[in-house]
């Protein structure tokens, strides 16, 4: 399945998917060391974003989440790209200076808007252009 | 969004590596808040400095950026006092690290000028676009100024400095200035009750910008502790009062209204070890009535807090000040230091630090005016 979205951050990557229902604060839900989600009442906690494609809702909590995105690319411990259905601006300032491709507002064929953490499971295979706003699923 | 030509060569990375991300950054912020274009700002202030809340995530960040300020741009204040922290119990280490934050903040061209009071300097005019972040600063400039900011986080301030520009969005259109209720203040207010009102209402007005109907005419000062209260407990980064501030009269009254017919005096603490004034930092005429109340020598901790720029200019009455025992320190405040958080019991005459103190430091605190807060000290 092949979606559009808006870009906020150019790139490509292509990997596993990890998908959370619920926002996230980078500080305090996730450990910039190993890239593990701590947060327990994460619906991924004890999951790891590092090297995967990370889709969530949107940010949530201090800005300083910013920084630990930009930490945890230093770390290698990152996420290779970031969905989310509506993008804030902590994720969005820390995908600017950690360069992780960022894409939100995610639109069907049809022109619909979906919402990526209902159509995106664990464990799908995607594809993201964030050059030209589109990625692809495949499971 | 429409870019021009240069600032579309900024975004390909024509002036290097540090201003590409920040043109980025100005853009992706443009796109979530559907801006049209972005504008020039007069001035910057650079918030998220203090070792204690960015870390050592936030000083690689800042110790990578390789570019020059193309504004004049300002800094909120620090840890601690940049050349007494030994005095206020910081260690070596925190001095250390924060140290190395405002050294790479100066290499990029920002003054080190620390102080949640930027307007005391830069003195911007009606209608002048700004890039602030610090929220007591930001609230005093689009309310009282008539300046027009958002409240920036750290990086996307860094990045107005580096680019002289900011998205066109929220506080800088005329009409997301316009007031959403209007705040019925049925008692005369004395100065400290202008700090306890904006902290009691800033919960109750949320993100609705209100417009007050006051008894009296609050001074610049009495607005700057009321907007400080205001934007600790609520969301918003403007208020009017009617017939005082600049845009009171500039736009149709709100329908909705809300009443204040008293307010309490929040019980934290009875005992303090620590009495704390200038959240936020004090201006020169506040200097000069504590220097005039402190007539012995205080025998509890009072620090008093300003900006390095004000106490330059007053140097005899903070020398009086400090005979008394009691500290003037400068580029740091109670809030973001962490030297406060070896006490127990802090005495504040400022409804921001009623609210952050608790949270951040894990303090109880008493309230009172400057006055009792001066008494308190030498009693």
């Amino acid at each position: 399945m092949i979606l559009r979205g808006r870009v906020l951050v150019k790139g490509v990557a292509e990997g596993e998917a990890v998908v959370s229902r619920k926002r996230i604060s980078f500080l305090g839900d996730i450990d910039p060391e190993t890239g593990e989600v701590t947060d327990r009442n994460s619906d991924i906690s004890g999951e790891s974003v590092s090297g995967k494609i990370l889709v969530f809702p949107g940010g949530r909590g201090s800005t300083v989440g910013s920084y630990i995105i930009y930490r945890m690319k230093k770390n290698s411990t990152a996420p290779l790209a970031i969905i989310n259905d509506v993008s804030e601006p902590i994720i969005a300032v820390g995908a600017v200076i950690a360069e992780i491709p960022l894409m939100d507002s995610l639109r069907d064929d049809s022109g619909r808007r979906v919402d990526p953490s209902s159509v995106i499971s664990s464990g799908d295979h995607v594809h993201v252009n964030s050059n030209e706003g589109w990625l692809n699923i495949e499971r | 969004m429409y870019l021009t030509s240069d600032e579309e060569r900024a975004l390909e990375g024509e002036y290097g590596e540090t201003v590409r991300k920040s043109m980025e950054i100005l853009v992706a912020l443009g796109k979530i808040y559907s801006a049209d274009r972005l504008i020039e700002v007069e001035s910057v202030q650079i918030s998220g400095i203090s070792y204690r809340n960015i870390g050592d995530p936030g000083i690689e960040w800042l110790e990578s950026l390789n570019a020059r300020v193309r504004v004049p741009t300002l800094i909120n204040p620090a840890g601690m006092d940049i050349h007494r922290w030994q005095d206020m119990g910081i260690t070596e280490e925190f001095a250390r690290k924060q140290m190395r934050i405002l050294n790479a903040l100066k290499k990029i061209g920002a003054k080190p000028e620390l102080t949640c009071t930027p307007y005391y300097i830069l003195k911007p005019s009606k209608g002048d676009h700004l890039a602030w972040s610090e929220s007591s600063a930001v609230i005093y400039a689009n309310s009282v100024i008539g300046a027009r900011t958002n409240r920036e986080g750290g990086p996307s301030a860094i990045a107005s400095a580096l680019t002289g520009k900011t998205p066109r969005y929220g506080m800088h259109i005329r009409e997301n200035r316009a007031p959403d209720v209007i705040v019925d203040v049925n008692l005369k207010l004395k100065s400290h009750e202008y700090s306890l009102l904006g902290y009691m209402i800033g919960e109750e007005v949320g993100d609705r910008i209100p417009l007050f109907i006051m008894k009296g005419r609050p001074s610049e000062e009495d607005m700057k502790s009321l907007g400080a209260g205001l934007a600790s407990t609520g969301g918003i980064p403007m208020f009017h009062v009617k017939d005082v501030t600049p845009e009171s009269n500039e736009f149709d009254m709100p329908k909705e209204r809300m009443v204040v017919e008293n307010l309490e005096n929040p019980q934290g603490c009875e005992d303090p070890d620590l009495i704390a004034i200038g959240c936020p930092h004090l201006s020169g005429r506040e200097l000069k009535k504590i220097s005039n109340l402190l007539n012995r020598k205080v025998k509890k901790e009072l620090w008093i807090f300003t900006s390095r720029y004000v106490r330059n200019r007053i140097p005899e009455v903070v020398r009086k000040i400090e005979m008394s025992g009691a500290r003037v320190y400068t580029d740091t405040c109670m809030v973001v230091s962490p030297a406060t958080e070896r006490f127990g019991c802090v005495m504040v005459n400022s409804g921001k630090a009623l609210c952050y103190l608790p949270k951040l430091s894990g303090l109880r605190v008493k309230f009172g005016s400057l006055e009792e807060c001066v008494e308190e000290a030498m009693k």
